[in-house]
């Protein structure tokens, strides 16, 4: 463990930034946390989380894959990546930070998305402790400890101190990126601020929501049910919950004719939309309950059912607090608990 | 209140006038509420609420719920009247079949507005009408309501209801000294750099959800033109970030005269866009170059854009205004 005062925060910034690209959550003009890329006098937030998850960094909404170039007969096909640059993540939540487990096992297996995979490969991810969560937050329903967060390195903000150690071989090189500005330390206010956030957590009101129905019953028992039509009654189909989820993966490719060319692109696509998996044959989900049914089966049902029992939810919270309509992933999984 | 509004849905329910009964439910928390239709007395004990907390304008659901058999009751607040109105006029809401309460409202509790007090882990709000108590996971506190208020409701243009079939509580007045134009008049002030300059700051943070057009009662094409796959304009993120933010002004545009000014747009909006600015702009354009009116006010005032007058500006009043700059 080592750690340096938070006065020299700055310092540590400057440093980092001195040698690759360093993001970290700062306060924009909305008073709302965003990743910004740091510069002298970008300050660390003290928010919580940032409104749009840490996944634009490995996943943005918007890629460009390469263009199309047309001369007479001839198509030039121009790949314009440039993701090649080593870059630092500061201040990732450890809720975020499980979500890029949950983001490689679909981005990294066979075939492997190369887009995907290269900014993995460059990006070093330093965590932050959160020390004190909001109502919304339910990480430890899936095994996440939000006072020991994962990550290349994981940090502590504790008692005038930013204390660091290092998970992996990323980490280790950030560390002696920044050696110089750091002291070794006893890790006896890190282990304080654990047990003291773990308190908080235990009395967070969605601690113990039970997901267990989801894994004991049929798949085509969750799927047919009832419930999916009144939970999803006031739905008005827009994908802000997918959209700031950290998990949520799914991407349209789209053409964009330059006038000149083509620009090939994937956004973020959102299964609450009318137009999600549309193809020439027609759309699979027609009504706005087989929409909403949809991004909770896929959390809750499909992705455990291929990933070893892992659900494909973190627990951030963003979804509940910001449903236009207050419907959320949480009310899902009580109302099918209730009915056991 | 609550009860008052719950007792008389029961009534309209058992006497056979309605069939459901539009509404809020209570949701995880006490200040998280979701609009939902409710079919019977124990429905209603169960989950209705009505209180500080039910910002959520039902009007727009009625496009759908007018259409399905037998009659439904809706509980709609000053400012929602003004969307159910012109929804009505546009002939989007089949008024037969719906059977209007209007309830008062004295403004609207907005979880996010307190949250940027830096008040943290919400577990539960109360309001007294006067004062709002927050409970949260790090002690207690107690704000004037009047420092709660969502956009939406701080800048409130009337609390007069304006269709109805019949009212619990007050009706209110239109505020003629409503505020809502003030940050508008402070944007007009400013060069055209300036302003340039604070909408892209603004509309650069859109993520394309679609929350603002789809909670709009303006916006009810069956299908929108950004859906379609062929429009070349289709939803989601563009393939250049200034066409996201064009998406917004060309939505202003298409509900000019049609926005009653509800603001929930604003309030949806997850990057917390301060949209309802684009259509105040142009409410304030036209009251001033069309004479004052308001969208929603009836359901047979033909709409400035939609007629012609000899008192209309001419196209040429944008040179005059410096539009050429």
């Amino acid at each position: 463990m080592f750690r340096l005062p938070v006065e020299r925060l700055d310092e540590l910034f400057a440093m980092v930034s001195a040698a690759q690209t360093l993001y970290i959550p700062a306060d924009g003009k909305d008073s709302r946390a965003h990743y910004t890329k740091w510069e002298e006098g970008i300050k660390l937030s003290n928010a919580l989380n940032t409104v749009r998850s840490a996944k634009d960094f490995f996943f943005p909404q918007t890629t460009n894959l390469c263009d199309f170039n047309k001369k007479d007969k001839e198509i030039e096909i121009i790949d314009n990546r440039t993701e090649s640059e080593d870059f630092v993540v500061f201040g990732v939540r450890a809720c975020d930070t499980r979500s890029f487990t949950i983001l490689d096992k679909v981005f990294l297996v066979d075939p492997v998305d190369s887009y995907y995979a290269t900014r993995r490969e460059h990006g070093t991810v330093v965590t932050l402790a959160c020390t004190e969560p909001e109502e919304t937050c339910f990480c430890g329903v899936f095994g996440i400890d939000a006072a020991s967060p994962e990550g290349d390195a994981a940090c502590w903000i504790a008692d005038g101190y930013l204390y660091i150690t290092a998970n992996t071989e990323k980490g280790e090189k950030f560390i002696s990126l920044v050696s110089s500005l750091l002291e070794e330390s006893s890790d006896e206010a890190v282990e304080a601020q654990k047990k003291a956030t773990a308190e908080i957590m235990s009395r967070l009101p969605f601690n113990d929501i039970d997901t267990s129905y989801f894994r004991k019953n049929t798949l085509l028992e969750i799927f047919n049910s009832d419930h999916w039509k009144k939970l999803s009654e006031a739905c008005i189909g827009c994908g802000t919950c997918t959209f700031v989820c950290p998990t949520c993966q799914c991407y349209d490719i789209k053409d964009y004719d330059t006038g000149c060319g083509i620009k090939r692109y994937r956004t973020w696509d959102s299964c609450m939309y009318s137009d999600f998996t549309k193809t020439a044959g027609g759309n699979p989900r027609t009504s706005q309950v087989e929409r909403f049914r949809q991004r909770f089966m896929h959390k809750l049902v499909y992705f455990p059912d291929n990933n070893n029992e892992e659900f494909g939810c973190v627990g951030c919270g963003r979804c509940i607090s910001r449903c236009p309509i207050s419907m959320n992933i949480v009310k899902v999984i009580k109302t099918f608990g209730e009915v056991q | 209140m609550q009860e008052a509004v719950i007792n008389r849905a029961k009534e309209l329910l058992a006497d056979g006038t309605v069939n459901r009964v539009a509404g809020w439910k209570t949701g995880e928390f006490s200040f998280d509420t979701t609009p939902a239709v409710f079919t019977s007395a124990e429905e209603l004990d169960a989950d209705f609420v009505y209180n500080d907390f039910c910002a959520p304008n039902l009007s727009k659901y009625l496009v759908k719920e007018s259409r399905k058999e037998g009659k439904l009751l809706v509980f709609l607040k000053p400012c929602d009247t003004y969307s159910f109105n012109q929804l009505v006029k546009e002939h989007r809401i089949l008024r037969e079949n719906v059977y209007v309460i209007g309830v008062e409202c004295t403004g609207k509790v907005d979880a996010e507005t307190v949250k940027l007090k830096g008040i943290k882990g919400i577990t539960s709000m109360e309001s007294d009408g006067e004062n709002v108590t927050i409970h949260t996971l790090y002690g207690n506190k107690v704000l004037p309501k009047s420092e709660t208020l969502g956009t939406k409701c701080a800048t409130c243009k009337s609390k007069k209801h304006v269709a109805y079939d019949e009212l619990i509580g007050n009706d209110g007045e239109v505020d003629e000294e409503s505020k809502r134009f003030e940050v508008v008049e402070k944007l007009e002030a400013m060069t055209p750099d300036e302003r340039y300059e604070f909408w892209r700051g603004e509309l650069s943070r859109c993520i394309r959800c679609n929350a603002c057009r789809n909670v709009c009662p303006a916006c009810t094409c069956e299908s929108c033109v950004f859906d379609n796959p062929d429009s070349g304009i289709a939803q989601k993120a563009a393939a250049d970030s200034f066409e996201e933010n064009m998406f917004h002004i060309i939505r202003a545009f298409h509900v000019t005269g049609r926005c009653t000014d509800c603001g929930e747009c604003t309030r949806v909006c997850p990057q917390n866009i301060p949209l309802h600015l684009l259509n105040r702009k142009y409410i304030k354009d036209i009251n001033k170059f069309y004479g004052d009116f308001q969208a929603g006010a009836d359901t047979i005032s033909k709409a400035p854009l939609n007629d012609y007058t000899f008192g209309d500006c001419e196209p040429s009043i944008v040179y005059s205004r410096g539009g050429n700059e």
